[in-house]
């Protein structure tokens, strides 16, 4: 099975990116564990682990879903809001 | 905070009020959120003379929205008769197919019949950026009006009375405030309407619209020019955690995802961005996608919990409607959630016009929006299906079991190598022999109970 590219694939969606305004952060040092489920479920592959176990997170390429408040916004989550007014990402189809 | 201009067409009769004075309201209604709850709601209002203000933060009604997807018309037909004709849907669904993959074969039921094609009983794949589009072009038309771009931030609460809301430190009045602002209605839950969604109760989605020419569509999904196919899949496509893949075809493109609930998902050992790319580079769905070009990738949240979800649904000056309600159904073979957004849209608005005639928006008045809610087929089916999502939670042979035994049968009966065959009931025995007759009957029966 070929291993799937999110980014590329969110490369083609339209985003009007809130620059320096993140509307969701995550905890500092956040449990491993609460973070694979993030890793896991989130459709947009935003919760990244790299190779040498890095962990990698950017709000921007968010669609907006509610899955990581669902499953995570009480343990490692600082905040999650909907982005501002006109930001954030836009379908052109939906 | 950010302060946004908040600008609209200035055609109202009453004027905006000041800040801090809320006495009297600036609108009959004010409605968050563009999904089609929201606009049927403001739609039927302004057609009614109602002075109504709807406020959807993307740039446009549809920005934020996504679906599978496919509307069922009932509901929709009742309110715009003969939509279809002007509204931009994708095609009239003719053709229904359900498929249980195991990792590289299927097994498939194909149903056909023109009873899917009956107006009013039939339903329509859509894009909805288009699709809301649309129906907020007639909710303006009918004199509601819209302001795009703007987040509602909070709800404006006065001795226990909703009396309106706040976006951009900026206050609006209203008698009555109607959320409809979808499944992560983050105001439904500072009202304490609702505590955070349970991870059993929801479902993520995530699909990409992958583009082909109409013709090609036709030919590889047998159907007429105008007409197209939804198809549900079970098993590969959740990685045999509760949920499925789906695909439905638009006029130029086709509609492919996969839904997982939450509480499952995160047992599993893919992402669910790789599972959507498993599901399709499964043998049985490649070649219907191949050629195709990638134009978006999307999720939403889909609320399956069904009638236990539902959040307190009314209080003094305030409403909650279609995905922030979590009216939403899902039967394995069938997802229905904007037939039912437009009908508690529309239950909604008849709860305000009769609350407006007698100047009351007490909870007790807008209590008629449950009464309405209680009388249409919204509640009938809630109810109905009430013990649906329970049973498919808690018969995970639905999607790791059953896929594997309907393929080893179907491989009994089609395979040919040469050795000597077994009658067909030994056939069936050995097929079954994995998941066990007993449970098999016991899930058939539980199954058909609890529908």
């Amino acid at each position: 099975m070929s291993t799937v590219n999110v980014d590329e694939k969110l490369g083609v969606n339209k985003f009007h990116v809130d620059e320096g305004n993140a509307h969701i952060v995550l905890k500092d040092g956040p449990d491993l564990a609460e973070y694979h489920k993030l890793f896991l479920a989130c459709p947009a592959g935003l919760y990244k682990i790299d190779d040498s176990g890095v962990l990698r997170f950017d709000y921007a390429g968010c669609l907006e879903c509610g899955t990581c408040r669902v499953l995570c916004g009480k343990t490692i989550l600082d905040k999650w809001e909907f982005p501002n007014g006109g930001m954030g990402v836009e379908f052109r189809y939906g | 905070m950010n302060h946004y201009p908040l600008r609209w067409a200035g055609n109202t009769t009453r004027k905006i009020k000041q800040k801090g004075n809320i006495t009297l309201s600036d609108f009959d209604a004010i409605i968050v959120g563009g999904g089609l709850a929201g606009l049927t709601t403001a739609y039927l209002l302004a057609k009614e003379g109602a002075e109504v203000l709807l406020i959807e933060r993307g740039n446009f009604a549809g920005a934020k929205n996504m679906t599978g997807g496919r509307i069922y018309s009932h509901s929709l037909e009742k309110i715009i008769p003969d939509f279809a004709g002007e509204a931009p849907v994708e095609r009239r669904i003719t053709r229904e197919k359900i498929s249980l993959l195991t990792e590289d074969s299927g097994v498939t039921v194909d149903y056909a019949s023109p009873g899917l094609a009956v107006q009013g009983q039939d339903s329509y794949s859509v894009l909805r950026a288009d699709f809301d589009q649309w129906l907020a072009g007639k909710a303006e038309e009918a004199g509601a009006q819209m302001v795009t771009g703007i987040k509602v931030d909070d709800i404006l609460l006065e001795n226990g009375q909703v009396r309106g809301i706040i976006a951009g430190g900026d206050e609006m009045a209203a008698d009555v405030t109607v959320l409809a602002d979808g499944v992560n209605s983050l105001l439904a839950q500072k009202m304490g309407f609702r505590e955070e969604l349970p991870p059993n109760q929801v479902a993520v989605g995530v699909k990409e619209i992958i583009e082909l020419p109409a013709a090609v569509i036709e030919d590889r999904f047998q159907c007429h020019g105008g007409e197209g196919t939804a198809w549900l899949f079970a098993g590969q496509p959740s990685g045999g955690k509760v949920g499925g893949g789906f695909l439905y075809t638009n006029k130029t493109s086709v509609s492919l995802g996969v839904v997982c609930t939450l509480s499952d998902l995160i047992t599993g050992a893919a992402t669910l961005p790789q599972l959507l790319e498993n599901f399709k580079n499964h043998p049985s769905v490649a070649p219907l996608v191949t050629g195709g070009k990638m134009i978006e990738y999307s999720a939403h949240l889909v609320p399956e919990g069904g009638l236990t979800m539902l959040p307190q649904l009314f209080g003094a000056g305030v409403l909650v409607t279609g995905d922030a309600a979590g009216f939403c159904l899902n039967l394995g073979y069938m997802v229905r959630g904007m037939d039912l957004a437009i009908g508690s849209g529309e239950c909604a608005a008849r709860a305000i016009m009769a609350a407006k005639r007698e100047g009351d928006f007490s909870a007790e008045s807008l209590s008629r929006y449950k009464t309405a809610l209680d009388e249409s087929f919204i509640m009938a089916e809630m109810n109905l299906y009430k013990k649906f999502p329970h049973f498919m939670e808690n018969t995970p042979r639905i999607f790791a079991g059953y896929p594997e035994m309907a393929s080893d049968l179907m491989a009994q009966l089609f395979i040919v190598s040469g050795q000597q065959s077994q009658p067909l009931y030994k056939k069936a025995g050995s097929s079954m022999k994995t998941v066990g007759a007993l449970n098999l009957i016991l899930d058939a029966l539980k199954g058909v109970r609890s529908l």
